[in-house]
């Protein structure tokens, strides 16, 4: 069977279940899904984050996130594959990015969302500005982000 | 060709998008950045720092050196914070 790939955009929240059950719906050769979900967090270096603005660039982002959804397809045996990144704001607490990786076998798909977080994390067109108390400030780019992303171009 | 910017250096420019003729002369991304540098305070306070701005062709990431003949849409913005 094909592999399902799903990639959305969107400001609305997700449902981690639904979005299990729509991956898994009417197939039996998955045996692994590994779920990634990351979260807007309440604070940073001790200073307080009510909500992060999400701004993005629509069609490089969706493009970007189909290029990377193709490498690890054609890296991994994946049966499955389901990224979600919100837009706009989000409030402390809530969720922000999805990544689902199914395949038969747990290891494709522990790497496979691992390989896609840090490449989403590098290179998707996504930019955060947190509201602190002392005011909107924009997100500064971790250089670890790129290192964590370069190391799977080293084989 | 159209430009877009975005986050803060959409905010420093002060538009998120607008069409622009640079001269002949600017044959690459680095030259497009040192132009519109040139283009008033805003712009200048924008890519006051080139080496931090991120671009892309036609929705594609690409280096300083890359020549920008035959692009539509040449973004520019910071380095990317999703996920």
């Amino acid at each position: 069977m094909a592999a399902k790939v799903t990639i959305r955009i969107q400001q609305a929240d997700f449902d981690i279940g639904r979005e299990i059950a729509l991956l898994t719906q009417g197939r039996t050769d998955i045996g692994a899904i590994v779920t990634f979900s990351g979260i807007c967090r309440g604070s940073e270096g001790g200073e307080a984050i009510a909500a992060l603005t999400l701004e993005h660039y629509p069609d490089m982002a969706e493009a970007e996130i189909a290029r990377h959804a193709e490498a690890a397809m054609s890296r991994w045996p994946l049966t499955g594959l389901t990224v979600i990144h919100r837009v706009g704001r989000i409030t402390a607490g809530e969720n922000i990015v999805l990544v689902l990786a199914a395949s038969a076998h747990r290891q494709a798909a522990f790497q496979a969302a691992e390989f896609l977080m840090d490449y989403l994390k590098a290179n998707a067109p996504f930019w955060k500005r947190e509201e602190k108390p002392t005011g909107a400030n924009w997100v500064n780019a971790h250089s670890d982000d790129d290192v964590a992303a370069a190391r799977w171009t080293k084989s | 060709m159209k430009v877009k910017y975005f986050a803060w250096v959409r905010e420093r420019v002060g538009k998120a998008e607008e069409t622009v003729e640079p001269p002949p002369s600017v044959r690459t991304v680095d030259d497009l950045i040192t132009w519109l540098a040139g283009q008033g305070e805003a712009y200048a306070h924008a890519f006051e720092t080139p080496r931090v701005i991120r671009a892309a062709i036609d929705h594609a990431h690409v280096k300083p050196d890359t020549a920008i003949a035959g692009a539509r849409e040449i973004a520019f913005f910071p380095p990317m914070t999703g996920g």
